[in-house]
């Protein structure tokens, strides 16, 4: 028996079902609408559980699922290091979104990291503390703004309408993922020309620490077969 | 890897030999106040200290380190001078999946004393040469008060030498600014359209102010970047000394030397190569063999930015381990903890636990 965690709601869960679809395997939800349970055919041994997408790269970091789906920016986000930990099968193009940070349109005197280092400088002398950087992206975040030495900042925590903590005065940037851009720019904010942090899409990945024997393995080579990748991967 | 028993016990000999030498015993908490940390280190501290919350106090941070604490309380009221010495867990977080202990101890001695910083460089790093000595380590020193002056004698703005004084920890982004500044990197195109939008008397904003950042502020930096723009760049021969001294790696006695030779032409660094001098006296004094002591300019640039003088690490032969032991002299700290009030300080770690595996695997 092998585990497929796929996202249990949304356009997402529907375009998973789809690209399977598109592969000849048919996933779909069983019984009423609110109950997540799930059926496969077309795959022997395949077993569907239904996830929280946000929930699904510590699902497979523990191993309690073989195969996930879900967007590669929670994977790098949730994961410390986390191709040890999972291996990126099929990135599958839907659920594109891009990472990115963003600052009022309204400042002409910044347009790159290098000035956003140095609007944070002074704005923490103005101000007596840090920017605040709004996001739920902490670690890649954290991780991009280090490696680009970018200092004097803070990040302070948003789940949801990370857009309109600037107006809100609750941060004076954004770090948040956007695909067109229109929310950004009905907020009054642009992007940074060197602030993409991640280019993400829905991608299946396999758990490294799952139990591979007992069967695993030659549904995982049957599956690469179809789904078209490659199984060493793993 | 040593077991906790035989690294305590390798810390209270190391904590014996702290006494001896004149230190009082203090305690830290383990759990601190997180706002304090973070405005010291910044965000990068996140991410590599436990953070838990309290419902009364709020976030708090499981001790990184000894050092915030130990500041605190002498500035809190110690007398002068004064010798601390510590024992106790230090906490960080691994990112990275790894042998690296996010648990261990450190043995700790610290000098605040005004009278003979020179001498109290000298006495920490030859207490722990002479702790350290049965295990052939190799020393590393550096002297960031000597980076720190070469920057502020450059010939430029103001502006510029700040902005390289704030990046002194981070040498990537040093090596960017000093670039652009030394008109060695091209103007990004964002900042060439706006300057010539600016020089045409146009106004830039197009757009509703949102957020904390005032329009003044808006206008300062604006100002700042034409000042910027206006001014000649960093002098090739400037750049150039710069980061001949950065790259200076030598046993000391040539390390001094060469330091000799390029304050001929940056003056600005004279004085602390004097007191570069001085200390290597009292090294020898105290029995330490500087003739074979390796010095590096940049020594210290990556670490946890509070350091602002002399800079000491000892390392094992295993490249991927971390430093055995590791210190320096943070004099600007005490300031910024010391709300008005400074005293120039200088102290180091051992590590015991890396110390006891050492012991364990040497021929006795």
């Amino acid at each position: 028996m092998l585990k497929l965690g796929i996202p249990s709601k949304g356009r997402l869960m529907e375009q998973t079902f789809d690209w399977f679809g598109a592969r000849g395997i048919t996933l779909r939800r069983t019984g009423s609408d609110r109950e997540y349970a799930g059926a496969v055919e077309g795959a022997e041994g395949l077993e569907l559980v239904l996830l929280s997408a946000g929930e699904i790269p510590r699902e497979l970091a523990a191993g309690r699922i073989h195969l996930g789906v879900t967007g590669s920016d929670l994977v790098r986000d949730k994961l410390a290091d986390w191709d040890r930990q999972v291996a990126e099968l099929a990135p599958m193009g839907f659920g594109h979104a891009d990472l990115i940070i963003a600052v009022p349109a309204s400042w002409p005197d910044v347009d790159t990291l290098d000035d956003l280092d140095a609007a944070a400088a002074a704005f923490r002398r103005t101000h007596g503390h840090r920017l605040r950087i709004a996001t739920k992206y902490h670690r890649l975040v954290r991780n991009f703004l280090t490696e680009n030495g970018v200092a004097d900042y803070q990040l302070v925590d948003s789940q949801g309408a990370t857009e309109g903590t600037v107006k809100n005065l609750t941060a004076e940037a954004i770090a948040d993922i956007t695909s067109t851009g229109e929310t950004l720019r009905a907020n009054h904010l642009k992007i940074l020309t060197d602030g993409l942090i991640h280019q993400s899409q829905a991608t299946l990945y396999a758990a490294r620490s799952a139990d591979w024997r007992n069967g695993a393995r030659p549904i995982l080579t049957d599956l690469s077969q179809r789904l078209g990748f490659n199984p060493n991967a793993l | 890897m040593a077991l906790k028993g035989a690294a305590r016990a390798e810390a209270d000999r190391l904590m014996a030999a702290f006494r001896a030498a004149g230190a009082v015993a203090v305690e830290a908490d383990i759990l601190q106040p997180a706002e304090v940390l973070l405005d010291l280190y910044g965000e990068d501290i996140r991410g590599r200290a436990y953070v838990t919350a309290d419902p009364i106090r709020g976030e708090m941070m499981l001790r990184p380190d000894f050092t915030v604490p130990v500041v605190q309380m002498h500035m809190a009221g110690g007398a002068e001078p004064a010798r601390y010495c510590y024992l106790g867990e230090v906490f960080r977080k691994q990112e990275h999946l790894t042998d690296r202990k996010s648990e261990y101890f450190q043995v700790g001695y610290e000098i605040f004393d005004r009278e003979n910083p020179v001498q109290a460089d000298a006495e920490v790093f030859a207490l722990f040469a002479g702790l350290l000595a049965p295990l052939n380590l190799r020393a590393v020193t550096g002297d960031i008060a000597i980076l720190m002056d070469a920057v502020r004698g450059l010939k430029t703005l103001e502006s510029r030498k700040a902005a390289l004084l704030r990046h002194i920890w981070r040498p990537r982004r040093f090596t960017q600014l000093l670039d652009r500044f030394g008109g060695r990197a091209p103007v990004p195109a964002t900042r060439a359209r706006l300057l010539e939008t600016l020089a045409r008397g146009n106004s830039p904003v197009q757009a509703p102010l949102v957020g904390l950042r005032s329009e003044a502020e808006i206008a300062a930096r604006l100002a700042a970047l034409q000042e910027d723009a206006a001014a000649a760049p960093i002098a090739a021969e400037e750049v150039t000394r710069l980061n001949d001294l950065l790259n200076l790696s030598a046993k000391s006695p040539a390390a001094l030397a060469h330091l000799r030779d390029l304050a001929r032409d940056m003056p600005a660094i004279a004085p602390a190569t004097d007191r570069m001098e001085a200390r290597l006296e009292a090294l020898a004094a105290k029995g330490v063999a500087v003739d074979d002591l390796d010095f590096e300019a940049s020594h210290g640039r990556t670490t946890l930015e509070y350091y602002d003088g002399f800079v000491f690490s000892f390392h094992g032969l295993d490249p991927d381990l971390p430093p055995i032991a590791s210190g320096g002299r943070y004099d600007a700290l005490t300031e910024v903890l010391g709300q008005g009030r400074s005293i120039p300080a200088v102290g180091g770690v051992i590590r015991p636990g890396l110390v006891a595996d050492l012991t364990e695997g040497a021929p006795c």
